[in-house]
């Protein structure tokens, strides 16, 4: 178990490889569909010293606003990461993002940019979004509230012992491809 | 991380000590006018929403069994059992992504579903102001969330079905069926020369190991498959759907179905897909068929794909005024 905390340097980074469990700890950034659009396409300044060697999560929480103005995470388990595919490697490149945090890996173009810039992918267990609701200890801050809407925003969070698998690296490595390339060779036997 | 979490959930009288439901709350079925169906279909989703099934759990730890203590596959299915105890005993959602809200209302004649829609909305809404639900109702085009779970065109969402029929009880069944399966569902038509299917169960067994192979993790595996051959683009699609209500483990009433679901499960556990398509041998936890009939012209093969968290719920109302939850 390998524990991290970022802000994360590439350094770091470059010594993680696919299998590996790490538990992340820090602040972390949560953009999904529209946040990845709006990145890819306006290039937002503001953004930079909050995403520089910072990771990104794949997520739409669902969030409680307590009587004091607060918020805390309720669930918080990890969207479908492919679908941010057109945007990622960009997004990672522009921000120089070390981490991104998902389910169901992605592909070819972002892990060339995983490799190009520096940076992982993270793989968290989906679905489980009461126990990694847990591990979401603070809300720092919420951006894009009013515009994206709750699920979209770019929530900022601190979390402990955020527990991941690599299954994507920054030197080519991917599990996703693997278990894929396994299970067509498996199907193309049973449908013979 | 990796001791075997045993699943061991709120007790009933719990449950029931925490319901939306005032104590003692009977229904009357004589008088459908006035029956008000929002306390009954908000209690409904709060249990769904945090609880899962105990068939579903008892599929995925007789998966985790079956993996290699320690590996990531069995780690994994222990941590999705960690998280089913942890949504129970807060009572907050299983998933964040609580999905589309999906109803069936069976109910006896004299039933102004007009009036039941509004209260099953209503209930829907109160549940997202609760933190139940995630609010998942967007603009198509624009994204724009209303906040609230409600497509003002109410056609959407939530999606409720009626049925009448001859019972003089009401039932009403949810399905939360989220985003990430949503996607991975698939309809084929048969011949499909991509896949080598033909217009028979060998064909109709293509299509279903070609959709689980392309879906990967990607819809929460293990996953549950409804599958259904026939009917037309949209009946077969909502066939496949309904059929995820089943429990796993419960026969299939067609004996060759039973066996053909018994069959495909298993060669599909030989994929090496597993939870959340990190391999291993536990990739689907069940699968249901039904066949259906076709246009002579058309022969449709449609997949749901229900994720692990296989969110659903039923609650009766009796005409004794007895209330049960299933």
């Amino acid at each position: 178990m390998i524990r991290l905390t970022t802000p994360i340097t590439e350094d770091q980074i470059r010594q993680l490889k696919v299998g590996d469990e790490v538990l992340l700890n820090g602040r972390v950034v949560l953009s999904r569909d529209m946040g990845h659009k709006y990145m890819k396409e306006q290039k937002p300044e503001w953004l930079k010293p909050i995403l520089e060697n910072m990771v990104i999560y794949h997520c739409g929480p669902v969030v409680k606003k307590h009587e004091d103005g607060h918020y805390s995470f309720v669930a918080a388990g990890p969207t479908t990461s492919i679908r941010e595919e057109p945007y990622q490697a960009d997004v990672i490149e522009t921000y120089k993002v070390r981490g991104v945090i998902g389910k169901g890996g992605m592909g070819k173009k972002t892990s060339e940019g995983l490799q190009k810039t520096g940076a992982v992918y993270l793989h968290a267990t989906g679905g489980a979004g009461s126990l990694l609701a847990e591990r979401c200890k603070r809300v720092v801050d919420v951006k894009m509230l009013e515009e994206f809407g709750s699920p979209e925003a770019f929530w900022i969070i601190e979390v402990e012992d955020f527990p991941l698998v690599v299954t994507m690296d920054s030197h080519g490595g991917s599990l996703h491809e693997i278990v894929a390339q396994q299970s067509q060779e498996r199907a193309k036997a049973l449908m013979a | 991380m990796s001791e075997c979490v045993i699943p061991t959930l709120t007790s009933n009288e719990v449950v029931a000590s925490k319901s939306v439901l005032p104590a003692g709350w009977k229904p009357n079925l004589k008088d459908l006018k006035s029956l008000d169906l929002t306390l009954p279909m908000l209690e409904l989703l709060r249990r769904s929403t945090s609880r899962l099934p105990q068939d579903v759990i008892d599929a995925l730890v007789k998966g985790r069994d079956a993996e290699e203590e320690g590996s990531r596959a069995f780690n994994t299915l222990n941590d999705m059992v960690r998280n089913i105890i942890l949504a129970d005993g807060h009572v907050t959602p299983l998933c964040q992504d609580t999905g589309t809200i999906i109803v069936w209302v069976r109910h006896p004649f004299g039933l102004s579903q007009r009036a039941a829609k509004q209260q099953i909305r209503a209930a829907v809404a109160e549940a997202t102001k609760r933190s139940w639900l995630r609010p998942n109702c967007v603009e198509a085009l624009s994204g724009k969330n209303t906040g609230t779970n409600m497509d003002p065109f109410h056609e959407g969402h939530p999606a409720v079905h009626f049925e009448e029929w001859d019972k003089p009880e009401v039932e009403i069944a949810v399905m939360q069926k989220g985003g990430g399966c949503e996607n991975v569902g698939a309809q084929y038509r048969l011949p499909d020369a991509a896949i080598g299917a033909g217009r028979d169960i060998k064909g109709v067994r293509k299509c279903i190991i070609d959709a689980v192979v392309k879906a990967q993790g990607q819809g929460c595996s293990p996953g549950i498959l409804g599958v259904a051959i026939g009917g037309d683009r949209v009946s077969s699609y909502e066939k496949s759907k309904e059929l995820i209500l089943r429990k796993l483990g419960t026969s299939n009433p067609d004996p060759k179905m039973d066996a053909f679901e018994k069959e495909i499960t298993a060669d599909l556990n030989t994929l090496g897909i597993g939870p959340m398509g990190y391999g291993g041998n536990t990739t689907v936890l069940g699968v249901m068929a039904e066949e259906m009939y076709r246009h002579p012209a058309s022969f449709y093969v449609s997949i749901s794909y229900m994720c692990w968290s296989s969110r659903r719920g039923s609650i009766t109302l009796k005409t004794n005024g007895e209330v049960s939850f299933d």
